[in-house]
């Protein structure tokens, strides 16, 4: 192709498109600005957290009990609450979230029914979360007589983070493509024999996704679990995995770095630092991981 | 091949199931209404002044000569910190969704959107820990105040809490208007600044005022950030370095406090009912704000 070439040079700027370029590049320049001020305090107070927290971040402050009244010590007992809370809660909430994906997804139509239970999930996401412990405090420990316990905290949360799994399992299956259903029911599957078969293994590892969002979710809320379960202080022993039971009350990582800050004195200037600091790792590090996992799925997606 | 009775019978059992956890949903949001409503009620239809909790500033829960149950600085509370984080949350919100959606290169796109998830997952007890350390040293230092636990370090804390809300909605709003609206604007001789301000912007309307509800949703509903951050000082503000309570806060720092059913203890289920008919309004509108543009594109 050997024709006339229009570089730059057959140009000359005129006094409007320059003016054009300038604010173009203006607008770039404080959009770009704004998106950027939002993220540098980020990065700046994790520092700071990280820095001040520094002298106790070690693997003894993770697996020792509080000593002389919470000012020394490690967060074990916290921690294991914490562990327990979410995986009861996961293990009540995921069941349920996926079914009703299943069925906004697969089985629901285009009705008023439809659009209720859509604006019920958006609505239940919406709530407060001191909301969900007044419910958790009138419905489970008080209705349903589970007392202040690691129970009613869990379904607490459960319900809480319900959206959570609902949202993300819906994605997933809707990103199964309708010609697998279709292909399927021609062989003459049933609805059922089609979504367990064909429409769950294909969108396994996203739903997998929304339920690691909703475990960092549930590890980092602490209204809920006030007044439902969670204690300022309960004595267990370092280092035991199973001492907690299911009706019993327990501490939390969340509660504690609101106990450590706020309701005792004296406390050593690190120790809410390191607190702060390993439940804010354990929350960024698991949505890391969905993240990640997420990433991983879409390169290696095949339709 | 026929398959046998039991298999159609469990499918069937199955296909029920999911229809139940389907509508779970439906019956967990009444749940919450009722039992909410049903641990306030008592006090609701006997006691209760509805003249006093919302006209009055005098909130004595536990006054020994005369109990009062004025809610008006705490609601004042809640609407300070919430209209300052809005201030603040709006314009960086929508900015920043402008930018990761129309000015932004596509590599770097990811990396903001992926830091903005991670901003949104920060847990709200770590934002209350920043607000009573980092930021209430900040404005100390700053304003040469008494105290940085302020409207002012709420309204901070509550703008990057629902900063991450009004992105991630904004910019699907802006995705949602269609290329060809772009490129006709583009085929004009439109910068992408003209074509943001005059095409974009009225385009996603709808979608960006959904946004800017439901940050106002999160902001309302938060607690432990403004339990920790604002200062508990039952007042109504004049100014954003004045302390105050939030409708949540006082939940969650009194419901110990008061005995099971006293009430003390019903007032704080009927501010949680408030909240809920709040943020279910919210949610609602925004509803109808985001199908209105479904229907209409």
């Amino acid at each position: 192709m050997n024709g006339p070439r229009f570089g730059q040079h057959n140009f000359r700027a005129t006094v409007a498109s320059v003016r054009k370029i300038r604010q173009e590049r203006a607008a770039a320049a404080i959009f770009g600005l704004m998106s950027a001020l939002m993220i540098v305090p980020l990065v700046l107070i994790v520092g700071y957290l990280i820095v001040q927290a520094a002298p106790l971040l070690t693997f003894d402050f993770l697996v020792e009990s509080p000593r002389r009244g919470m000012r020394a010590g490690g967060i074990w007992p916290a921690l294991l609450g914490t562990v327990y809370l979410v995986l009861i809660s996961l293990a009540v909430a995921t069941p349920i979230g996926v079914l009703a994906a299943v069925y906004l997804n697969e089985y629901a139509g285009e009705n008023w029914l439809t659009r209720m239970v859509n604006l019920s999930v958006v609505n239940l996401a919406g709530v407060p979360s001191i909301v969900h412990a007044l419910f958790g405090l009138g419905a489970f420990v008080l209705f349903a007589g589970l007392g202040r316990s690691i129970l009613a905290a869990s379904l607490t949360l459960a319900i809480m983070t319900l959206p959570v799994i609902v949202a993300s399992t819906k994605e997933a299956l809707s990103a199964v493509p309708r010609s697998f259903r279709e292909a399927c029911w021609n062989v003459g599957a049933t609805r059922w024999q089609t979504i367990w078969h064909v429409v769950l293994p294909n969108s396994f590892s996203g739903i997998l996704t929304g339920v690691i969002l909703q475990v960092s979710r549930a590890a980092g809320e602490t209204a809920p679990i006030m007044f439902t379960g969670a204690v300022f202080y309960k004595a267990i022993a370092s280092g035991d995995p199973f001492a907690y039971g299911l009706l019993d009350q327990c501490m939390a990582l969340s509660m504690h770095l609101f106990t450590v800050s706020t309701q005792v004195p004296d406390v050593p200037d690190a120790l809410p630092y390191a607190t702060a600091v390993v439940l804010l790792g354990t929350v960024l590090s698991v949505n890391a991981l969905s993240i990640i996992l997420r990433t991983w799925l879409r390169s290696r997606k095949r339709w | 091949m026929r398959r046998s009775t039991l298999a159609v019978f469990l499918e069937s059992v199955i296909e029920w199931g999911i229809r139940l956890c389907g509508l779970s949903a439906i019956v967990f949001v009444f749940g919450i209404f009722f039992f909410v409503f049903r641990e306030g009620a008592g006090f609701l239809f006997g006691g209760f002044k509805p003249l006093e909790f919302f006209g009055s500033i005098e909130w004595y829960p536990t006054s020994q000569s005369r109990v009062r149950y004025g809610a008006l600085a705490l609601i004042a509370g809640t609407a300070s910190v919430t209209a300052l984080a809005m201030v603040i949350a709006v314009p960086f919100g929508l900015g920043a969704a402008i930018f990761v959606s129309e000015f932004c290169p596509p590599r770097l796109r990811e990396t903001l959107k992926i830091t903005i998830e991670l901003l949104a997952a920060i847990p709200s007890v770590v934002w209350g820990f920043i607000g009573l350390t980092v930021m209430n040293e900040l404005i100390i230092d700053v304003f040469q105040a008494p105290i940085g636990l302020t409207v002012l370090n709420g309204g901070i804390i509550l703008a990057l809490m629902s900063v991450p809300i009004i992105v991630s909605i904004g910019e699907d709003a802006l995705k949602a208007v269609p290329d060809s609206y772009r490129e006709a604007a583009l085929a004009l001789g439109a910068t992408r600044w003209q074509t943001v301000h005059r095409v974009l912007l009225p385009g996603a309307r709808n979608g960006l005022l959904a946004a800017v509800l439901l940050g106002i949703g999160r902001a309302v509903g938060e607690t432990m950030a403004v339990l920790m951050a604002t200062g508990h000082a039952v007042q109504i503000p004049t100014s954003p370095l004045d302390s105050v309570r939030t409708l949540t806060a006082t939940i969650a720092a009194e419901l110990g406090e008061a005995s099971v059913h006293s009430d003390h203890y019903q007032v704080l289920f009927i501010i949680g009912i408030v909240l809920f008919v709040i943020t279910f309004a919210i949610n609602l509108v925004a509803d109808f704000v985001v199908r209105g543009i479904r229907r209409s594109s």
